[in-house]
């Protein structure tokens, strides 16, 4: 009766304290410099991309891939060490985050080598944006009843439809995006679909921003008319991006950005309540604390098995449902907890106006890159229920 | 058995001897159906023979000292897997009794043993005559034991005591999974054996320790739990179709699927820690109050679940899932509630400063 979940204790490497040090300072440097507001989450609001180009140029972009690419050949576990130091800081990572955790991992595997040499080092240099565009306006999480449609023509395809909920497809280079090239078969319905490589900024695209309830423009529409796409931006198998999509997953859900996203508010709750807090107030903070903790346990052992060549599809999931109604509810436990807060903290007004940003930006954070509903699907199929 | 079907992973099959010989004790004779239709517990004596005959009892107790030695990683895994089948013998009590005592270089007695105190709120004090005195509450499995490990408090400081459990005054109690859970009064006893307390060795890494034990058998059981709320849920038809196939009970599931994992990643890290730590620091007391608290709260919530996935027949004495689920709830209480060591964590982490909070979670 022995169950097969296992979390391993993985531990990061030596190496990645070093490299958590250079980190740590970097941001200092750029929050002395002025870069970006660390108590300021609204980051998206701060397109950086000259901050992008400092990361890149640290060597912290792609730094997972092949060096022939402009990777570094690190691990996983220590581009974890980036992307946890960079969510806490609340560093503006909008411009490069999509290319260095999803697009360039999709292109080494499935893009042409002319396309991957032409990319992938200038993802790592901070260069380009990078959107994903899988929703459309009848299909969000049904990934597979897309409609946008990719129709053969000389030396290419062109397309024709809408994408929706695009995150920075405003400010981005390039979209990976799935569009029909064929109708789905009776036996299965997710066939029929493949991944283009899209250069936006080109005839044929146009970007419509859509205000979101925190009042920022962060996801778009996206209009395809007629507009071509060259063979050799087809990636992987014509028709059957099915197949494509579900690795990928396992490092879209599990990373840091799945539990920190209103993280700053208990930092912020902590230094209201200052040394010497009541009871209620060092029982809230100490249970939000020990379930932060386990996430971050849970997550890191993920990027380990991600390190050993392991495809952890149903921890992954597991750690971003948790992680995502955590990081959903924490906005309001800190509420709850500041209610008794002396109306003397020095850092009062900035809990608050943080609050008051976190708990707009809360409803989102269980709906993006997979529903809690599909997560549990993916888990409940894990167990043998589907 | 079930496997993961699309992570490849291996099964968690041990690769640890200790645990190997213990989990074959536990499916020989402790199977918790078989245990649940004997009405005269008169399965617990074979189990206790059998795992004393393994030495598993004395686990953490170095040869010298009348144990079998085994490391501590290796003894956590093995209160992990007694979690599994729910074990309801003094087990984790002997081995942290067993392990306190080897502390202050004290030899363990043969037979069974438990710890006391078993909350971070009593307290047991040594008089100037060597003689020990106070009220520990709580104590799991003290009506049952031959030999108590105290803690004490003197003058000079922390003392680990080796008590018989003769001269003490017990009034039975029994917690909700139905274990004894008794208080334990000493009156001026004399000790069979007493000695200083090594440095660093106090009454928060009693509690600490107890604390990742009770997590690891709680995982356990939120383990077992969860295998057989799948399993049920696949036989059982209502509304003409396997109740698996309801989207409500495949979520509920999934969400206890997340519970039961919350809680093995925090016992494990926990458990990883103490096995390697030089010291109960800041980290080390991080990782195993968040388990405690982290457990505890999975018990609850995942409990919760399996009874659901359940319905009635979950509810009767005849079902195995109580033996799981009520001793999941009871564990919480020992060494320490989650309550207690989340105002305790709250405290630590708020007079270490806010900006010191994120370098505390990123150190594990």
């Amino acid at each position: 009766m022995t169950a097969a979940l296992r979390f391993d204790p993985i531990r990061l490497p030596e190496k990645c304290e070093q490299l958590r040090k250079e980190v740590r300072a970097f941001l200092a440097e750029e929050i002395a410099a002025g870069t970006f507001d660390p108590h300021k989450p609204n980051r998206e609001d701060t397109d950086a991309p000259e901050f992008s180009r400092r990361v890149g140029a640290k060597g912290w972009l792609g730094m997972t891939w092949p060096k022939k690419y402009g990777g570094q050949e690190r691990s996983f576990l220590e581009r974890y060490v980036v992307t946890e130091e960079m969510r806490v800081a609340n560093a503006p990572t909008r411009r490069f985050f999509v290319a260095d955790r999803q697009s360039g991992p999709v292109l080494l595997k499935y893009a042409p080598e002319n396309i991957k040499m032409e990319i992938l080092p200038r993802i790592c240099r901070g260069e380009v944006c990078f959107a994903i565009g899988m929703s459309e306006p009848n299909s969000g999480s049904d990934l597979f009843a897309a409609k946008t449609r990719a129709t053969r023509t000389d030396g290419g395809y062109l397309i024709n439809g809408t994408k929706i909920w695009t995150s920075s497809a405003h400010i981005a280079d390039y979209m990976i995006a799935i569009f029909r090239t064929s109708p789905p078969t009776k036996e299965n319905r997710r066939h029929g679909l493949t991944q283009f490589l899209v250069k936006m900024k080109q005839p044929g695209i146009k970007v419509n921003p859509i205000g979101q309830i925190t009042g920022q423009y962060e996801f778009n529409e996206v209009v395809f008319t007629d507009h071509f796409i060259p063979d050799d931006h087809v990636l992987g198998e014509v028709d059957g991006a099915w197949k494509q999509a579900t690795s990928e997953l396992a490092y879209e859900r599990s990373g840091p950005e799945r539990f920190l996203e209103t993280y700053y508010v208990l930092t912020e709750l902590v230094r209201a309540v200052g040394p010497n807090p009541d009871t209620r107030s060092a029982e809230g903070i100490g249970r939000l604390v020990a379930q932060l903790h386990t996430m971050r346990r849970m997550s890191v052992s993920v990027a380990g098995m991600l390190e050993a060549g392991k495809e952890p599809v149903v921890e992954a999931s597991i750690v971003k449902d948790i992680g995502t109604v955590w990081e959903q509810q924490l906005p309001h436990r800190v509420r709850d907890l500041a209610a008794f807060v002396e109306e003397t903290a020095s850092n009062r007004e900035t809990l608050e106006r943080q609050l008051d940003f976190a708990i707009k930006t809360a409803p989102k954070l269980t709906i993006q890159g997979g529903t809690t509903e599909v997560l549990r699907g993916i888990i409940a199929r894990g167990l043998g229920l589907r | 058995m079930r496997q993961w079907q699309d992570t490849g992973n291996a099964v968690a099959e041990s690769d640890n001897i200790v645990v190997e010989t213990a989990e074959k004790i536990f499916a020989d004779l402790a199977d918790p159906q078989t245990i649940n239709n004997d009405k005269k517990d008169s399965w617990q004596a074979p189990l206790w023979r059998a795992l004393s005959e393994a030495g598993l009892p004395l686990s953490w107790v170095p040869d010298d000292l009348g144990g079998s030695g085994a490391s501590l990683a290796d003894g956590f895994a093995l209160l992990n897997a007694a979690g599994r089948f729910a074990v309801a013998v003094p087990l984790a009590e002997t081995m942290l009794a067993g392990w306190l005592l080897a502390q202050a270089r004290i030899s363990s007695p043969e037979g069974e043993m438990t710890v006391l105190p078993a909350s971070p709120k009593d307290r047991i004090s040594l008089d100037a005559d060597g003689a020990l005195s106070g009220r520990a509450r709580g104590v799991p499995f003290a009506k049952t034991a031959r030999h108590f490990a105290v803690l004490a408090h003197g003058k000079d400081g922390v003392s680990i005591a080796l008590v018989d459990a003769a001269r003490t005054r017990i009034e039975a109690g029994l917690n909700v999974g139905y274990d004894h859970s008794d208080t334990v009064t000493l009156d001026k006893v004399q000790p069979v054996a007493i000695k200083p307390a090594p440095k660093g060795c106090d009454q928060t890494t009693l509690m600490l320790m107890g604390g990742v034990a009770r997590s690891l058998q709680i995982a356990g059981a939120l383990e077992s739990m969860l295998d057989i709320s799948v399993r049920y849920s696949n036989e059982r038809v209502a509304f003409e179709k396997k109740i698996s196939k309801f989207q409500a009970v495949q979520h509920n599931l999934a969400r206890l699927a997340g519970e039961s994992a919350a809680a093995l990643a925090a016992a494990t890290s926990a458990a990883d820690a103490i096995a390697n730590a030089r010291s109960f620091n800041d980290e080390v007391y991080l990782e195993a109050a968040s388990a405690k608290i982290r457990c505890a709260e999975a018990a609850e919530k995942g409990g919760g679940i399996a009874h659901q996935v359940h319905g009635a027949i979950g509810f009767t004495m005849e079902h195995i899932l109580h033996r799981y689920s009520l001793r999941a709830l009871a564990w919480r209480d020992d060494f320490g509630s989650e309550s207690y060591w989340a105002v305790e964590l709250g405290r630590l982490v708020a007079n270490r400063g806010a900006d010191e909070l994120w370098p505390l979670v990123a150190s594990r």
